[in-house]
């Protein structure tokens, strides 16, 4: 309480910008360490405020790595998953609220149940599930997994279900199907739970790394966190370019993050605190 | 989920119930089979064929092949009882990886949700800039574990990373860092609180959307009788955060356990077998295709979760339940 006396601000800024600072700080480093040259981090101690910015990191990205392509892989892997989530859990999910079918309760419960299994168990199989069906090292083997999350459907089903069905008979009544009541009238009201799945699924799959990591074995056919894994491994005394591959790779998600920080977090928290 | 109006909605009230009685002999054929609106089988078949085909299915399989042995030049497959299992517990490097794997959790788990409730508790008050302190603690949250690993292998590189050039600043000797195994598996610990969606800043993003819902009367009302700012933390939030707390042990208890993404983006299991922990070696299985010993290597990590997380669960209502009795 004497510390407010003294200080012309609060004295909690003391405290909250040195650990938000620290948080930041290897994101930063990161950034700032991409736009130095090779000399400049390949000596010990290594510079810390650099006295001029190179690019070469860049340059020597697009002429020795096949950034683009991943970069590519990446976008279609995450556009593919995130479409279909949005509409097979929207489907799933308004089935499960809606719909009278035999059997609902007991595939509902199943899918709960999916939930609790650890994701290792299934890697094997699910691969040789993959193998059989020609998908290995393609981008395919890495979709399919993902195209139907079940938190997706639990999520959109629990949403449905707090609609006020009112609108939903009455259109109903005037002979409207199913199927365009789920379009036109139902999905509309759900915005803010499909941006949710939208968001998870997007970070998912953008970030994962492991699954990528059994099914493909070409570079071709490497997503981002792959290449740059491998990349890493290659180029070791050209630490500038790895930093810049991470500040490319991890700049479409910040972006994503700066622009809907709000959705980011709610849909992070919403697992949890719903739940 | 009592829809009738599918069927009669103009005679029946929306909510009569799946109880309403309905003559059988409306209705067709295709609905006795596959109950009152057959579309709705239509709806769900690609969330069940993927939910399905690629969690229940893989599940039963994975128990299939842990009991198998498959020979990949005569490609048969023949019985093996739990000789993969026994194989297992023989191999050094899977007793490592388990011991790996568990010094990681009991560390990375306590720590990484006192923290995220520390830092909640931090950004959780009504403080100017506050909006730009929150962005910069969450944005670790997004930013993927591979890039963690390089990032993290990079300033610990113990001959040019900027953290022995810091060290040295303040008279420290430079330290191997992620050349030593003791100090890459802390490395990995430290790595994963930073970022990723188990870190620091996500338990604090669950917390503080938790703190949010506390009502603020009760806090006002535990200081107006008196209360110190310790007193209502412990005897009126921290009750409120119940719920979360237990949810959050689970999850960074299983998200502990299926370790794998920063490993792959650092160590790759070195130096020599220091950092190998159990989803690493199941994937160097499926790598050397060794299909019997990763399906049962999975399945002793599935049962050791399942332990767990049940204890976890069960302390939690217990704890729960002698609280509000009280």
């Amino acid at each position: 309480m004497r510390l407010r006396r003294w200080l012309p601000f609060d004295p909690w800024h003391l405290v909250l910008a040195p650990v938000c600072a620290l948080l930041a700080a290897p994101l930063v480093w990161m950034t700032v360490s991409s736009f130095m040259s090779n000399a400049q981090l390949n000596r010990f101690p290594p510079t810390i405020i650099p006295g001029s910015l190179h690019v070469d990191g860049y340059r020597s990205l697009f002429h020795d790595a096949a950034l683009p392509t991943w970069f590519l892989n990446s976008t279609i892997v995450s556009l593919v998953c995130v479409v279909a989530n949005l509409v097979f859990c929207s489907m799933a999910g308004y089935a499960f609220a809606r719909l009278r079918f035999r059997g609902s309760g007991l595939l509902l419960a199943v899918m709960l149940g999916t939930l609790l299994i650890p994701y290792q168990l299934t890697l094997i199989p699910t691969f040789i599930i993959m193998e059989k069906l020609g998908l290995i090292d393609t981008l395919g083997a890495i979709i399919v997994p993902s195209l139907v999350m079940p938190f997706g459907v639990f999520l959109l089903r629990q949403f449905f279900l707090s609609l006020p069905r009112e609108v939903e008979e009455a259109a109903w009544i005037d002979g409207c199907s199913r199927w365009a009541i789920l379009w036109t009238i139902v999905l509309p009201l759900a915005r803010p739970a499909l941006a949710t799945v939208a968001v998870i699924t997007f970070l998912v799959t953008w970030n994962d790394v492991s699954w990528p990591a059994i099914v493909i074995s070409s570079e071709a056919r490497d997503t981002l966190p792959l290449g740059i894994a491998s990349f890493k491994s290659r180029a070791q005394t050209n630490p500038g370019a790895i930093m810049a591959a991470d500040v490319l790779a991890t700049l479409p998600v910040l972006l994503a993050f700066l622009a809907a920080q709000r959705t980011f977090v709610r849909s992070i928290a919403s697992g949890a605190v719903k739940g | 989920m009592s829809t009738v109006f599918a069927q009669a909605p103009r005679e029946a009230p929306p909510r009569a119930g799946p109880g309403a009685p309905r003559p059988a002999a409306r209705r067709s054929l295709i609905q006795r089979v596959f109950g009152e609106t057959p579309t709705a089988w239509l709806f769900v078949l690609p969330a069940v064929v993927i939910i399905i085909g690629l969690a229940i299915v893989p599940l039963v399989w994975s128990l299939l092949l842990s009991v198998q042995d498959k020979d990949p030049i005569a490609e048969t497959t023949r019985y093996v009882g739990l000789r993969n299992y026994r194989d297992l517990f023989d191999d050094p490097a899977f007793t490592g990886a388990v011991n790996h794997t568990l010094v990681y959790t009991a560390f990375f788990v306590p720590l990484s949700i006192l923290g995220g409730l520390g830092l909640a508790l931090l950004l959780n008050r009504r403080i100017r800039f506050i909006g730009l302190y929150r962005t910069l603690a969450f944005v670790p949250v997004v930013v993927s574990a591979t890039i963690q690993g390089v990032l993290f292998s990079f300033i610990f590189d113990d001959q040019f990373g900027v953290a022995n050039a810091l060290l040295d600043k303040v008279g420290i000797a430079p330290q191997p860092f992620f050349a030593d195994g003791r100090q890459a598996l802390a490395l990995l610990v430290l790595a994963s609180l930073w970022a990723g969606t188990s870190c620091i800043s996500f338990c604090a993003v669950i917390f503080l959307a938790a703190l949010q819902d506390v009502p603020r009367e009760l806090a006002e009302a535990a200081s107006i009788d008196g209360a110190r700012p310790r007193g209502v933390f412990w005897h009126v939030t921290l009750p409120a955060l119940l719920p979360v707390l237990v949810f959050l042990l689970l999850w960074q208890t299983v998200e502990a356990i299926q370790l794998f993404d920063i490993v792959y983006g650092s160590t790759s299991g070195g130096p020599g077998q220091s950092t190998v922990v159990v989803v690493y070696y199941i994937y160097r299985s499926i790598r050397d295709v060794a299909y019997g010993t990763g399906a049962a290597a999975s399945y002793v990590v599935a049962g050791g979760l399942l332990l767990i997380t049940a204890a976890t669960a069960l302390v939690a209502r217990r704890r729960a339940a002698s609280r509000w009795a009280a």
